[in-house]
């Protein structure tokens, strides 16, 4: 029992092990991909569209499966876990929101507690903390519809709305990739803030899929560049820039300088 | 004209009678095709593959003239016969179409982002269903149940000739004697039906749609 523990604190949060995922004939998506997110750290994952970026995120929380390697969260195989249990302990934000049209920004941001049974009460006050972290009083936002909200205010609601339930890994696909440069920035920056203010104790692991090597380099510690289903290099901007491991990283950090 | 009121006023027992039996077979069998129509539009959801046969089906099955289908029906055992059981069934048939068929474009038109968000965050397919996808998809199932009903209100007319009552009582009366005012009698009031039922239901679509 204590071994387990002591496993689950130490291992990885998010662990891809030699995986290969394709759909139907042809060249697999996702092919030998190996990369670790360590407990609260950030990882960009980036590459040109069609790298499998996108399918090794959605490998992480069973939206899709494996055909071979292994995925694990906190050290276990998420093979053996019910898809529907796991996804409610990871965090998930996708471009533009996917916020629910019908249910109010409240509604919305409660959605995993409510799924997790949490008494009305908390999972309230929960979703009053949060809308307040994103810089949206639940008491001026909170019972609007999301038509009602600028993409860049729908985009932080989809952001409180995946951290309610206090998810130690946090999975974000093109987070902001709807919004224009400006916004943009503006709540690059204050993702990380965000990530400042909550306790390191519960900050959470993140992965970012990308196809902006500056959004990449701004929000993650490190920094992975994928091609044709595989991980080419990971490491800090200074790693990519200065010691690309390739013609295709250099290639393509090359770009993040013009 | 004020004959023609009187001729009205002197049968309002009769009529309103007669418009109770048609709403009655309408309410029953749209019920029952909202019953069919919306698991079935479901299910073609999970099944993809069986959407274009079920619903090719469906429309076949739509172009069958009214009258031919009651007169196939009566000499079906447990189904057919005479009165208004057999007409309830032939209602139904067709008021399945435009209610399988919204419910599966109704929810085939919910935003993917939207179903995927629901996944990621971890509800079950049934909550997403129940939460998410036939939520947004009401206003167009309700829209298919709204035109079932007014085609419904003008078919059960056509029930009067298999022994179902109805409206179409009076206008078969009226053919029969060739009477004008009878036929009128029938007539009148079933349109008169047709466009408070379509109002009402205008009236609950918007209502309940929900805020896109």
């Amino acid at each position: 029992m204590r071994s387990r523990e002591d496993s689950s604190l130490t291992a990885p949060a998010l662990e891809f092990i030699d995986v290969r995922k394709s759909f139907g004939p042809g060249h697999p998506a996702v092919d030998g991909l190996s990369l670790s997110v360590g407990p609260g750290e950030a990882v960009a994952l980036v590459g040109p569209s069609g790298c499998g970026k996108t399918t090794a995120l959605r490998l992480a929380n069973r939206l899709l499966d494996a055909d071979a390697g292994e995925v694990r969260v906190f050290g276990a195989a998420v093979r053996e876990q019910e898809p529907v249990a796991l996804r409610r302990r990871i965090g998930y934000v996708i471009q533009e929101g996917g916020l629910f049209p019908h249910w109010s920004v409240e509604e919305n941001v409660e959605t995993v507690p409510r799924l997790l049974d949490w008494p009305p009460a908390k999972r309230r006050e929960r979703a009053r903390q949060l809308l307040s972290l994103v810089g949206m009083p639940a008491e001026e936002f909170g019972p609007r519809r999301p038509r009602e909200l600028s993409g860049g205010q729908r985009q932080r609601v989809g952001v409180a709305r995946a951290l309610a339930a206090e998810p130690a890994l946090l999975l974000m696909d093109e987070p902001f990739g709807a919004l224009d440069p400006i916004a943009r920035r503006s709540i690059q920056k204050e993702f990380l803030g965000w990530r400042e203010r909550l306790a390191s104790r519960s900050r959470s692991a993140v992965l970012i899929v990308t196809h902006d090597l500056s959004e990449a380099f701004r929000l993650a510690d490190r920094v992975a560049v994928m091609q044709a289903g595989r991980v080419r290099q990971v490491g800090t901007r200074e790693d990519l820039m200065q010691r690309p491991a390739d013609a295709f990283v250099r290639e393509f950090v090359s770009e993040f300088e013009a | 004209m004020t004959d023609l009121g009187r001729f009205f006023w002197e049968r309002r027992a009769e009529i309103l009678a007669l418009a109770g039996q048609h709403v009655g077979l309408v309410f029953v069998s749209t019920l029952l095709a909202v019953a069919i129509g919306v698991p079935v539009g479901i299910l073609l959801i999970r099944r993809p593959r069986l959407a274009r046969p079920v619903l090719g089906f469906a429309n076949v099955v739509q172009t069958i003239p009214s009258l031919a289908l009651f007169g196939f029906l009566i000499p079906l055992p447990l189904l057919g016969g005479v009165g208004a059981r057999t007409a309830i069934v032939a209602l139904v048939v067709y008021a399945l179409l435009p209610i399988l068929r919204n419910t599966h474009a109704g929810i085939a038109s919910v935003d993917p982002a939207v179903v995927d968000a629901a996944a990621g965050l971890g509800m079950s397919p049934g909550q997403r269903l129940r939460w998410v996808e036939l939520p947004l998809a009401l206003p167009v199932v309700l829209a298919g149940v709204r035109i079932a009903v007014v085609v419904g209100i003008g078919l059960a007319t056509i029930a009067a000739a298999i022994g179902a009552g109805g409206l179409g009582v009076l206008i078969y009366r009226g053919v029969a004697t060739v009477d004008h005012r009878l036929i009128l009698a029938g007539a009148v009031p079933a349109a008169v039906l047709a466009l408070a039922f379509d109002a009402a239901l205008g009236l609950a679509e918007r209502r309940w749609g929900p805020g896109r």
